[in-house]
């Protein structure tokens, strides 16, 4: 498994929707273009909703994984 | 008798299939890039679970980066006073329609089950349980995604609301007609 050069960790869990999308997006923000964002949620939408946001903002989703119920995204931003 | 006889509906369904490339085309910028699609919510209730809804929805299209406007009018508006705003307008009815609801984000009832404050509290309390944000929680991260807010001319006129009542951070006051030509030119509306 490789390291990834994570900028900035976004913990969204315990959050509901449509926090997870919103802190990461203030996240996603003020990077440099081609950092690597991670995100933690616990909220079971969160895995069609980032899907679904990457392609609008059309930033990369790099990795999406799930351990128990949290749910774990890697974005690379636009 | 052959499957013939349907294609009028065929055609008609192939037609307005036909539109969305259509419009999209009609909306490509000179330079080939597309223009994103822009959002105006046309926020009339100032009922609890309307403006949650409202300022979701805001907040994620901000987010999603689709340049996103709140059109704030009627009872809508009164949910964008200032919180420590208690009595808002110069006339008796005008401060007896502010006595009867309250303005301010933090302090919207629920249009059903409301009982003396009960609903919404039972709502706050389920909302915090389950890591739901809250209205105001919501309204300053759509304010700092870039969601601007455009009060209503007339209902601030017929209120009696100064600039002064109003949260911090709110656009001009403008008419319908700026709201019409934002939704002329291809705006997404929701009106709620």
């Amino acid at each position: 498994m490789t390291v990834l050069d994570i900028a900035v960790q976004v913990d969204a869990r315990g959050l509901s929707c449509p926090m997870p999308i919103v802190r990461t997006a203030q996240a996603v923000r003020p990077l440099a273009a081609g950092a690597l964002v991670e995100v933690l949620a616990t909220d079971p939408g969160s895995q069609r909703d980032f899907v679904a946001w990457c392609r609008a903002t059309g930033h990369d989703l790099v990795e999406q994984t799930t351990e128990g119920t949290v749910h774990r995204f890697v974005i690379r931003r636009k | 008798m052959t499957k013939q006889s349907f294609d009028p509906i065929a055609e008609a369904i192939a037609d307005v299939e036909g539109v969305p490339e259509a419009f999209a085309e009609a909306f490509r910028a000179p330079d080939g890039d597309r223009k994103p699609r822009e959002l105006v919510i046309i926020c009339y209730s100032g009922d609890l679970e309307k403006t949650w809804a409202s300022l979701i929805l805001a907040s994620t299209a901000a987010a999603s980066g689709t340049p996103t406007r709140m059109f704030l009018t009627f009872w809508g508006l009164q949910a964008f006073v200032k919180d420590e705003v208690r009595i808002t307008g110069q006339s008796w009815m005008q401060k007896m329609l502010a006595f009867m609801q309250r303005p301010g984000i933090s302090h919207r009832k629920l249009s059903k089950m409301n009982f003396m404050g009960m609903g919404p509290w039972m709502m706050g309390t389920l909302a915090k349980q389950y890591g739901v944000a809250k209205p105001k929680e919501l309204l300053e991260a759509a304010m700092a995604l870039g969601v601007e807010l455009m009060p209503c001319q007339m209902t601030m006129d017929m209120f009696g609301l100064k600039r002064s009542d109003m949260i911090d951070g709110m656009g001009e006051p403008v008419g319908a007609a700026t709201v019409i030509e934002l939704l002329a030119n291809g705006a997404a509306p929701l009106f709620i």
